[in-house]
């Protein structure tokens, strides 16, 4: 018992540090544009000799982005007109910006002024079909119910995209499939499907071989690019944010972010470099390559971070409820439902439950990661003392052996295989479910693997995922050893040796 | 020091125990004998108090006994199973000392005491530092005595101590008990199915067929004065028979 102390002391608790000082925290979305944008809007702070800026970057989609600027975790990020209207609003009638403006102020929230182009949607369709069939315009698809389509989940299922679009121009394909937005254009080119959903600045769409529909009927609303901020952010940074609105508004138009989003997109240049290449400076792919090494390391660090505090956590309130669980029958079960059932919920989702809780970042991803690290821990702690040998508890009734030192001295040492495997069980889990934190702002290696999906980058998705891969190697080799330290040599030397 | 008045134990349809008393002496070996499922190890958990009795009552050293009202017998009685019930995880060392910490027993007194008993069953100090996974059965066992008397207890109770242990080993640790009972002069109940056992150690025995008391006395009257034929069937069962006792 004295051991597991000291191993659990030895874990220790590293929650991160609190934020101090003058910081602007910076958000985007998953996906290129956003990122670039959040990028520009990040170094056009930074070179105007602004705070520390923090970059909380690659949030998922509108929900937990917007979530995080509404709860100040980030104090601003790239979004567009129409999505604050109808996702946001819930108002696809509020169209102006100072109409979008009235309607955000109760929320603390404003825009900035449009950045200067718009992401709509838009159909997009091989350039041979539509020069053998003439397809320039969507309506021309009314034409063509044999084509195949395939859309992202997101527009498939928002009114303003497919559902809206198929009722508005009375279209009908034969068949619809959901498409990774990434593997969309691949699609297209090899030819397996007809028609697809881009967006209207796609980095792709300098490629030849792909046409882009005109909505002849102007079904899809304005999507204008703005900055999404806090009240209290522009109040009292008004240096930052005329900074910001200087480098930024009126400054991009549609073919510029086609070219920026295809700089990173088709020449593999990250949201850095896009960004100080826009802003007029350079970042050398050394420097680069230098600073994903060093990126690496702080991932590492934070990764480790999170495992640590949240498995810590774990044993320290998961190892008591396994005692309780079997002390009281009735108790017990009611708490092995509870534990069981927040292991029903996806990991995701739990961290998104998180957000309105306690916004984004660290802390809400520990909490989700502790209470997913909980069943395999009360799990094991509860099935070892539960089957513990009868004969052995009853001589330690005779012996007088009880309270404090019956638990320390025989009864967790008897269960310790099980209870050490329910951590174990956690430990590997809590390495692996880590990686979501970065959905949430969380930190750690899930945020390459956000970043390396967000922009179809296989190199990026590995240099997050094969050191995940290793920490759960490492963590499973040092189980191994604590195995060794915390397994009773006499209780090793029968399991080794069944009579 | 221990009676037993007419206890009674149902597990389910099954009796375990119907209208069992019994009194064991200061000083005497008693021996509860019987089968295996005659209730023997259920009565000496009631005894213990382990198990509650559906009806009748324990006394221990005059204090009543019940799962509820057992802390009086800490410390008073010794208590010895098949196969030793060691921990497994703690040595030898840890398994004899282990009733003496939960007493708060000085260390030093207590190291006196192991070397003691360790002399009394012919362990040397490496045999402290072993694991029970590294010993013999009849080591084990010798261990389990260890840790019972470690509180010099007056009261020792013993369930089928030498029931997992092969014949030879058996023969050589029932002389030994035979010894060890002879010089700590306790008040011994002990519970076998060896009638062999049951003669070399026992001065008074109670012999149980499914839960009920069959009959109690020396070895000389259950011999003699079979209360049933039951007696002598049981007495016999066990020794070889004449023509066979020449080439022993």
């Amino acid at each position: 018992m004295r051991r597991l102390a000291l191993a659990l002391l030895v874990l220790g608790v590293t929650i991160a540090p609190a934020l101090a000082d003058d910081v602007v925290r910076v958000g985007s979305k998953s996906f290129t544009e956003s990122y670039v944008l959040a990028e520009i809007a990040a170094q056009a702070i930074e070179s105007a000799g602004g705070p520390r800026v923090e970059r909380r970057v690659g949030l998922g989609g509108t929900g937990i982005a917007y979530r995080a600027v509404a709860h100040g975790s980030v104090d601003f990020y790239p979004e567009y007109t129409g999505t604050i209207s109808r996702a946001i609003l819930k108002d696809a009638g509020i169209e102006s910006v100072a109409a979008i403006r009235q309607g955000l102020r109760p929320l603390g929230l404003t825009i900035s002024d449009p950045l200067g182009f718009e992401n709509t949607y838009a159909l997009a369709v091989r350039a041979d079909l539509s020069a053998r069939h003439g397809i320039t315009r969507i309506s021309d698809l009314v034409a063509h119910p044999e084509l195949r389509g395939a859309f992202t989940s997101g527009f498939l299922e928002r009114d303003d995209g497919w559902p809206g679009l198929r009722r508005h121009y009375g279209l009908a394909l034969a068949s619809v499939r959901t498409i990774e937005h990434a593997l969309a254009y691949q699609a297209l080119t090899s030819g397996s499907v007809d028609v697809i959903d881009v967006f209207s600045t796609d980095g792709r769409l300098t490629q030849p071989g792909i046409v882009v529909l005109r909505d002849d009927r102007r079904f899809f609303p304005d999507y204008a690019a703005v900055l999404l901020a806090r009240t209290d952010f522009v109040t009292t940074h008004p240096h930052a944010w005329a900074a910001l609105t200087h480098a930024l508004v009126g400054r991009i138009d549609g073919p510029a972010m086609i070219r920026l989003n295809a700089l990173a997109d088709l020449q593999r240049r990250s949201a850095r470099q896009v960004a100080a290449w826009f802003l007029g400076r350079e970042v050398t792919d050394a420097e680069e390559r230098a600073r994903l090494a060093r990126e690496l390391g702080t991932l590492t660090l934070e990764h480790l971070g999170l495992v640590v505090a949240a498995l810590s956590l774990a044993v320290l309130v998961g190892l008591p409820l396994g005692i309780l669980a079997a002390r009281s029958p009735v108790a017990g079960q009611a708490e092995l439902m509870a534990v069981g059932v927040l292991q029903t919920i996806p990991a995701l989702a739990l961290l998104c439950f998180m957000i309105p809780l306690l916004g984004i970042g660290t802390v809400p991803a520990l909490v989700a990661l502790f209470l997913y690290a909980l069943l395999p821990i009360v799990r094991g702690t509860y099935t070892g003392l539960a089957t513990l040998d009868r004969q052995l508890l009853e001589i330690a009734d005779v012996l007088g052996v009880e309270g404090w030192r019956r638990l320390a001295r025989l009864e967790l040492p008897l269960a310790s295989v099980s209870v050490l495997a329910g951590i174990k069980t956690a430990a590997i889990w809590t390495v692996g479910t880590a990686t979501l934190a970065a959905f949430i702002g969380g930190g750690g290696y899930g945020t390459l693997i956000v970043r390396g999906l967000a922009l179809d980058d296989a190199r990026t998705i590995l240099a997050g995922a094969v050191p995940a891969a290793l920490m759960a190697l490492l963590f499973h080799l040092l189980f191994e050893l604590i195995d060794r330290w915390l397994v009773p040599h006499g209780l090793r030397l029968v399991t080794a040796r069944p009579r | 020091m221990i009676a037993v008045r007419h206890v009674g134990k149902r597990y389910g349809a099954t009796v375990a125990l119907d209208d069992v008393s019994l009194d064991v002496a200061p000083g005497t070996i008693h021996v509860l004998l019987g089968s295996s499922g005659s209730g023997k190890s259920t009565l000496l958990r009631v005894i213990l108090g382990l198990v509650a009795a559906d009806h009748g009552e324990v006394l221990v050293e005059g204090a009543p006994v019940t799962p509820a009202r057992r802390a009086h017998l800490i410390g008073r009685v010794g208590y010895v199973v098949q196969e030793g019930g060691l921990y497994p995880h703690l040595t030898v060392g840890g398994n004899v000392r282990l009733p003496a910490e939960a007493r708060g027993r000085p260390p030093r007194e207590l190291e006196t005491r192991v070397r003691e008993l360790a002399a009394l069953v012919g362990f040397d100090e490496a045999m402290l530092q072993r694991y029970p996974a590294e010993l013999s059965g009849g080591q084990r066992q010798r261990v389990g005595l260890m840790r019972a008397l470690v509180l010099d207890p007056p009261l020792l109770l013993l369930d089928e101590p030498l029931g997992a242990l092969d014949p030879i080993v058996r023969a050589d640790l029932q002389a030994e008990l035979h010894r060890l009972f002879g010089r700590l002069n306790k008040t011994v109940l002990l519970v076998t199915h060896d009638v062999r056992e049951t003669v070399l150690l026992g001065s008074t025995i109670t012999l149980l067929r499914a839960g009920r008391v069959v009959q109690q006395g020396t070895f000389a009257d259950l011999a003699r004065t079979p209360a049933e034929p039951f007696v002598t069937e049981f007495l016999r069962a066990q020794t070889p028979p004449p023509e066979l006792r020449a080439y022993l």
